[in-house]
């Protein structure tokens, strides 16, 4: 992950801008017909307009919910599958078939089948979501209880620790860095989940519905203003994820530099 | 204290220790020496009950040792892989702490207390990667001091820190094993560090690793760098640890040993 520096980030800003600025100006010269797609700054004032539209922030709560709870779920059965595997190599060996099996298989696909499996819309959104988020952290997970040293847990052994303090004390916190790289990818992941069973499967709230919603008036600037508010929403999240990862595993990011 | 009794190792067809013998008297400091490939490892992990060895018995105070025993603390050569690199040096060294039953302000206390005693008082909240590898070994030194072992192995303790640094601690050794009346296993490949170090210098064989000497060390205490290095029975027995780890036939016979174990004059 690298880290944005005032200079990095200065000019990522540049960038964004210089795109925007001669897309607002190829609007204005009628390059396209701004009736049917709207000029940038409308876009943009549209987006704005968004965040205090009461019907839009109903269902940006409620993706935000769904996001939530199936991010939750996804560490909460990932992250111990995924230590048990890591530290008992023969489950492993019996459920890898599996696991290349399923992992492959676009969560979107599943997307029918789980409509008919749930009634509630909610419940739908999240099984799909976490379907397809769960396997970043479990792969991170495995290999990074792989990665740690065996003789960091020698060492405790020979202290007279037993499996589950090594576990606990050695296994997670060494694992940790790989885990919150799943974690983050994760949440990503979820996020595009989460919209998009909205918008393949409807319901009444979520931004997906309001964008279903806004593209059957034919608003495109409504359209296109949520969808670059969601994906605010998802820079916003991984910057706020590697800040934590760098604040919390200075010491991974020093000793993988170190080992030069 | 600890009594090994027929002690031998296979991995699969290949045999790492055979037969090897040994007892060591409380506070007393055993080096082990011997070519590299002669199992000494294979030997120390099976005294700490990281493996289970395929044959014979290790006896820790007479108890037959099943599992890692109580009372006995590691310090691996490898300082960088065996300190935690997301704790200080005050959490890494009041870790194993926790098997004591001791609350989180006595940890602390004790765990400052070794740190001073190896010189890293300074140093508590450092973390290892902030630390050269002297000061990292010291800090594992430091987690077995704390932990007050009744035996401590050390598994070529000062095999991966410059030739000065590696004096240092050396002496360091020396000086707080002395204080606590700690018994030490010191393996090595080191021959001059054997006998520097050791009131006993126990010499391996190729693998499969046995023992084929067991030699008393008689200088006279304490010891100096220079000093000690250049007497003449540190030259003599350096040369004869010397022959026998490189399988040349000794002039006089080792192998009797009526006095490696147990002997009554600590010169020390």
């Amino acid at each position: 992950m690298p880290k944005l520096n005032g200079a990095g980030l200065l000019r990522g800003l540049i960038g964004t801008a210089g795109l925007l600025v001669v897309l607002e100006a190829a609007g204005r010269l009628g390059a396209w017909d701004t009736e049917r797609l709207p000029l940038v700054s409308t876009v943009l004032l549209r987006a704005g307009e968004l965040l205090a539209d009461p019907e839009f922030l109903v269902s940006a709560w409620s993706s935000l919910t769904t996001w939530a709870l199936a991010l939750a779920l996804t560490i909460a059965i990932a992250v111990p599958a995924g230590l048990l595997l890591g530290m008992v190599r023969p489950a492993e060996v019996a459920v890898r078939p599996l696991i290349e099996f399923l992992r492959p298989i676009p969560s979107v696909a599943l997307i029918p089948l789980v409509i008919l499996m749930f009634s509630e819309t909610t419940n739908m959104r999240i099984t799909v979501a976490v379907y397809a988020a769960l396997w970043p952290v479990l792969v991170n997970t495995i290999y990074g209880v792989r990665d740690v040293d065996p003789l960091a847990k020698e060492t405790l052994r020979s202290f007279g620790f037993g499996p589950a303090s090594v576990a606990y004390r050695v296994v997670l916190p060494g694992a940790a860095p790989f885990i919150a790289t799943g974690i983050r990818l994760a949440a990503s992941v979820a996020i595009v989940l989460v919209v998009t069973s909205e918008l393949i499967a409807g319901g009444i709230e979520g931004i997906g519905v309001f964008i279903t919603i806004a593209a059957s008036g034919n608003r495109l600037d409504l359209m296109i203003g949520a969808t670059i508010l969601v994906g605010l929403f998802g820079i916003l999240v991984n910057a706020l994820l590697v800040a934590g990862e760098n604040r919390l595993f200075r010491w991974h990011r020093a000793r993988t530099e170190g080992a030069t | 204290m600890l009594e090994l009794v027929d002690l031998g190792h296979n991995y699969g067809s290949y045999r790492a220790i055979d037969r090897v013998n040994l007892k060591v008297a409380q506070g007393e400091v055993v080096c082990i020496v011997g070519p590299s490939g002669c199992g000494k490892s294979t030997l120390l992990r099976s005294i700490a009950g990281l493996i289970k060895p395929t044959g014979g018995t290790v006896l820790l105070d007479g108890k037959p040792v099943d599992g890692s025993p109580e009372n006995l603390a590691v310090v691996f050569q490898d300082y960088s892989r065996s300190l935690y690199p997301w704790m200080s040096a005050l959490a890494n060294v009041g870790l194993p702490l926790r098997r004591r039953g001791l609350d989180k302000k006595k940890r602390d206390a004790a765990a400052m207390n070794a740190l001073e005693q190896v010189g890293l008082a300074g140093a508590a909240a450092k973390f290892p990667w902030e630390m050269s590898g002297g000061m990292q070994q010291r800090v594992s030194i430091a987690r077995a001091l704390a932990y007050q072992p009744k035996l401590l192995l050390m598994d070529e303790p000062f095999g991966s820190v410059d030739a000065q640094t590696r004096e240092e601690l050396e002496d360091l050794t020396l000086r707080v094993c002395a204080h606590h009346g700690m018994t030490i296993l010191l393996i090595t490949h080191d021959v001059d560090e054997s006998v520097y170090v050791g009131d006993r210098v126990v010499v391996l064989s190729k693998a499969p690793g046995t023992v084929v000497g067991d030699l008393p060390v008689q200088l006279p205490g304490p010891r100096d760098q220079i000093h000690t290095r250049e007497l003449d029975a540190f030259v003599r027995l350096r040369a004869e640890v010397g022959r026998l780890v490189r399988g040349i036939t000794p002039q006089r016979n080792t192998h009797g040993n009526t006095h490696g174990y147990g002997y009554g004059v600590e010169t020390r």
